[in-house]
This record gives structure tokens, sequence and C-alpha cells, in this order.
């Protein structure tokens, strides 16, 4: 059963609870790829977003020149992430480094050891997940969609699972759509789509799913139009909740019956 | 295998002539698939794939912002020192070239760093000639601990080592290894080094292996455009850094497309490459190579770099001065080659947000300096 979801259809009160904080809207946004740094507010804006998702390999408290962090307002929740962390040591200290340079205690674990393709090494990020649960950091880990890394999260004390839909940036949508389903269906904590989602509507069928909240970078930073499409994301993730809380009417299974029933016998 | 072995496997190969038997039919197939493989790369290559740079251009640039966005990182070469022991017949710190030697004291790297750092830079790429009793591992170890206090990363374009050695620079700080085979015709490679140390062809082309083994974050693959036919030295550049990549998943591999520039010493190319190879030829790369990195230098003129930096370009210098001690002190001599595109860094960040891009300054810090300024 998935806990994000209410049993009774309530969306005045519909609201992500993450790490003891709630969150009205269930988009998260990220800063990497835009064309300019000073989009990210807009974008915010726009998309109706609070979370927003930091590269801290990026980030330079002294820089000279501009700084991603300038453009981040106070009120939005900071999700740094340990992007460039190779192994389950590397993003231990990459959350601890963030946490000490005043980043809050949210983190999002990325343990990527393969260039070619950007996937996400399961095993050290649960290893990671372990030991900052503990430390009391709320623990958002990127993975695969995977059903046995999804429970060790779990038991690791995650606070989310991120799941992928299709690699990073290949805004391929949901390829791992039936995985997704099974994530959604078997674990009680928030599933958060993560990676691979190239358009509105698969965000919106993404959360349509169950899906307790979606995250956009590549998508809305690549796009023509930053700050228009991060507006078609928030709509798109706002609308597919709503049908989710819904209720999908029944689909017409789509054949046809015989006169004669497999199972008139019976009456 | 290593991959002199699959450059072996190529050596019963004409490429030229195979290239020239690709046609539009081939061109077509290779740009409407999910991903390349290396015949599919050798056709972007190929004459037939010519009248096709728009089309490869539009999935160049279109793979380049889904897969690093519209940013271009930047960074400024560094020399330490121009003694040299090669007689390299195109390079013009060849030890055979009458230009005045200099190898730059502590004191010296110290303040240099401090100038280029105060443009904001905090990528930087230390080069050297081969003169490994000169410009030895424990100095330049020296040199990477004046250049941290200043730099996030360290990238070495130096001779090749050792994995030991290697293991030395990591140690010290760097995080990168740029090293070009200059041309993979192991046959020319023999006449262009006449003598010194980088005439061991074998030695040179593993080295690369070596800095990934030693634990190197990047490295960054080339050859000298010019040198030998373009289309076999982009060929077989893709081919290693595709390698690299494969062996070493762990490693941020990228190439550079160095083209040949005036320098000291009276070498001419062998073979032009032309505004269009040149983009045919990073076209192509990108489309073969989604997310390898690629770097461009100020060896291209500035009209160039501005057009080229939509098709798949994610790394430039800014700011450079070929000349040992070239930012303290203007005078400072002969450079390793002449640059084409003089502006600064500012001007070059200037010129990136134009094009509708974002200069990236910092896109990576060692954890240990981090964990000082906490």
């Amino acid at each position: 059963m998935n806990l994000s979801a209410p049993d009774t259809f309530s969306p005045e009160k519909d609201s992500l609870i993450i790490g003891g904080e709630s969150l009205s809207s269930r988009l998260f946004v990220g800063t990497g790829k835009y064309p300019s740094d000073t989009l990210i507010p807009g974008v915010l804006a726009a998309s109706g977003s609070e979370v927003i998702t930091v590269a801290l390999r990026r980030v330079d408290m002294d820089a000279t020149t501009d700084n991603v962090m300038q453009h981040i307002p106070s009120n939005i929740r900071l999700l740094p992430n340990t992007s460039g962390a190779r192994t389950a040591e590397e993003a231990v200290r990459i959350a601890r480094l963030a946490k000490a340079m005043g980043c809050g205690n949210w983190i999002k674990i990325e343990v990527i050891s393969d260039n070619r393709y950007l996937l996400p090494d399961g095993y050290e990020t649960v290893k990671a997940t372990q030991i900052l649960a503990k430390e009391g950091f709320v623990v958002l880990p990127y993975v695969n969609a995977d059903l046995m890394i999804a429970r060790s999260l779990v038991s690791a004390g995650a606070a989310a699972v991120m799941p992928l839909g299709a690699p990073i940036g290949s805004n391929r949508g949901l390829q791992t759509k039936e995985m997704l389903r099974i994530l959604i269906e078997e674990i009680p904590l928030p599933i958060i789509v993560d990676a691979g989602i190239g358009k509105p509507s698969q965000a919106c069928e993404a959360m349509e799913m169950g899906a307790a909240a979606c995250l956009v970078n590549t998508a809305i930073a690549g796009a023509g139009n930053p700050v228009a499409m991060a507006k078609a994301f928030g709509q798109a993730v706002a609308a597919g909740r709503k049908a989710f809380l819904a209720g999908e009417a029944a689909v017409s299974p789509g054949r046809a019956y015989a006169s004669s029933p497999l199972t008139g016998f019976l009456s | 295998m290593g991959f002199y072995d699959l450059l072996a496997s190529y050596k019963n190969q004409d490429i030229q002539k195979l290239t020239a038997s690709f046609d539009q039919r081939d061109v077509w197939r290779a740009l409407s698939r999910e991903s390349c493989d290396s015949r599919d790369f050798l056709t972007l290559l190929s004459p037939a794939a010519r009248p096709f740079l728009e089309e490869m251009a539009v999935k160049a640039r279109e793979l380049s912002i889904r897969n690093f966005g519209r940013t271009i990182q930047l960074f400024t070469p560094m020399y330490l020192s121009n003694f040299c022991t090669n007689g390299c017949v195109y390079c013009g710190f060849g030890c055979a070239n009458f230009i005045p030697r200099k190898q730059l004291s502590l004191e010296e790297v110290a303040e240099e760093a401090r100038l280029i750092a105060a443009d904001g830079l905090k990528h930087i790429l230390i080069l050297t000639g081969d003169a490994p009793k000169i410009a030895t591992p424990a100095y330049i170890e020296a040199s990477c601990r004046e250049l941290r206090k200043h730099f996030s990363s360290i990238a070495i374009e130096i001779y090749a080592m050792d994995t030991e050695t290697y293991r030395r620079m990591v140690a010290a700080g760097v995080d990168g290894l740029t090293l070009y085979q200059e041309t993979y015709n192991e046959t020319l490679y023999d006449t262009l080094h006449p003598y010194g140390p980088k005439k061991d062809y074998h030695f040179r082309l593993d080295a690369p292996e070596r800095g990934c083994i030693a634990g190197m974050r990047m490295v960054n693959v080339g050859t000298l455009l010019g040198l030998d036919d373009w289309r076999r030295d982009a060929f077989f550049t893709g081919l290693h850094a595709d390698w690299l990549q494969k062996n070493y998943p762990e490693v941020e591999i990228s190439i550079s497309l160095p083209r040949m520039r005036p320098h000291a010493g009276s070498y001419s190319p062998a073979c032009e490459v032309s505004d269009a190879d040149f983009v045919q030829i990073l076209l192509a790369q990108r489309i073969f190579m989604p997310r390898c990195g690629i770097s461009i230098s100020t060896r291209e003129r500035k009209e160039f770099r501005d057009n080229i930096m939509g098709l798949g370009v994610t790394r430039m210098s800014a700011g450079v001065s070929t000349a040992v001690g070239g930012h303290s002190d203007k005078d400072s001599g002969t450079g390793q080659f002449d640059i084409s595109d003089e502006r600064s860094v500012e001007e070059m960040a200037v010129a990136i947000k134009a094009k509708g891009y974002q200069p990236v300054y910092q896109d990576w810090r060692p954890m240990d300096s981090w964990e000082k300024s906490a």
C-alpha cells in the first residue's frame, strides 16, 4: 500500500509529507543544464515547485562569478544531491559537507560509477542511505526501478524512493512503467519518479499511476522556453495527482462475450 | 585486451577506401539509429556524410542539450615549463627549436595561479614539455599544492607516466589527464618523433588507460588534426575514447579536437583540416558518444568557436597564454603555438551567454578541500 495516497478523495488536504515537512506541490525541479541560472526563480514560480535539487559539485560559495545558490529563493526546500559520488563513502562525505555548508538535512543520494549511461549503483546507494539516515538526514535515494533495492532502502531508513523512469537526460518517459507500478504498490514510502521524464504528459501519467511526485530537470532546462515548460509540468503533475485521487473509471475489457458463456453451466 | 589490440584489428583495413565506399543510404541509416556503432561513426566521418552536416548538427545539438544542458565549462591552460627532450617535428617546444627555455619557480607558480584565479576560473590544465628530469614528478606535485589553494580541479597535460607516478599525481590533487596520441598512424608517428621519450608509441598509447587505473576522475584524449588523414585519426580517437569509456565507466572520458597552428619551427601540416572537416568530426563524435566531453581550445578563431558552441562542445579554454609564465609576465617568450582566440575569461563568458549558454566555472571540487572550507 502506498501511504502517500489518501484513502478518500480530499484534494484540498492533499499534501506530500516527507521528513515531517508538508509540500503542496508534487513537482521537484533541478538546477542543472539551464542556459542561465537566472531562469531558476521563474521556473520555480511557474511550476509551483517547492523543492529544488542542486549538485553540490557546482556550488561555489566563494565564487567571484555567479553562484547558483543566489538564485534559489529562501522559501524553497533545498535538496542537495551527491552528483559526482562514485561510492557510498563519497556520497556520505558530500552529504555531510552539504549539511555543514548550511544546505539543510535533506539529501538526494546519487551514486553513479558509470559515466556511459549514468545509471545508479543500487548497492552503494543502500549503504550510503543506511549511514545517513542514522545520522538524521532525510534521505531521498535515486535508484533503478528495482523492488529489492527499494525494499532495502525502506529498511535503511530512506524518506522516499526515487526510481528512474528512463536514463538521466534521455527524455524517454516511463520506460520502467511496469516496475514503477510494482514499487508504487509495494513500497510504503513516497515514490518520486526521477530521471527520464521528457514531457508533461509523461509526468501526468506517473502521477495517475500513483507516484507521489516527479522530479524533472532536463525536460524543463532543455526546453525552448523553460519557464513556460515548467508551468506545463506543474499543471500536468497536479492534473495527474487529481486523477489518481479521483480514482479511474473502469476500462472496458474490450472483448465480446460468447452467447454460450464458459461459466453458463453454473446457472 | 588493450586498446592496441583493437587498433591492430584495423591494420588490414584501408580506412580511406572504406570511407569512400559509403553512400547516402548508409548515412541515413547511421543518423536514424538510436545508438551508433563504430561503423556508423565511420560513416558519419565519410565523404558521403558531407551533404548531411545540417542533419548531423540537429542531432548533435539535441544530444548535447539532453546530456549536458546549455552549459559550457571554462578552463585555462597554465604552462609550467617548456624544457623538452623530444624532437617532435611539429611542436614549438621541440628541443631542436632555439627558443628561450624556462621553468616557473614555485613562487612564480603561486603568482601565476593567483592571477588566473582572479578571473574566477576554478578548473586549470597544467602543461610542461617532456623533460622529466627538470619538470620532475616532485616538482609537479609541489606545483599542485600551490594550485590547489586556488583551483578546484587540476588536470595535467604533460609527458606520459607510468601508473605509479599517475597515482602520485592523483594523491597530489590532480583529477584530470589530457594526453594526445598526436596520430594513431604508427609508422607516421615514428617519423614525427625522431628521438626522445615520446618516440615510444605504445607507452604513449597506453598512458590514458594507466591514468584511468591510477584513479583519474577525467581522462581526455585526442590527435593533432593535420598530422595524418583526418578521417583516420578522428576515427581512431573516437574508438579510443569509446574503448576507455567501456572499460573504465567510472571515469569521465572526453576528447579534444586540436588543429595544427603556426609555431616555432618549419613543419607544415600534411593534411589540411578545413572548418567543414572540423565540424564533421565534432558532429560525428557527438553522435557516436553522446556522453563524451568535447573540448575546444583557442587554437580555433573566435568567430568559429562562437559558431560551434551549440554543436556538442562541452569545454572551452579562455584567457589563454601558451607561454611559460604568460599570465604574470606578458613578455614571457615564445609560446607552444600561436593562439587564435585571445579573448579574456570575461569576454568569453559574455560570448557564451550571448549564444544562450551558461559559462560554468566550477563543475568539480576535491572533497578534502571542501571539508576544509565547510
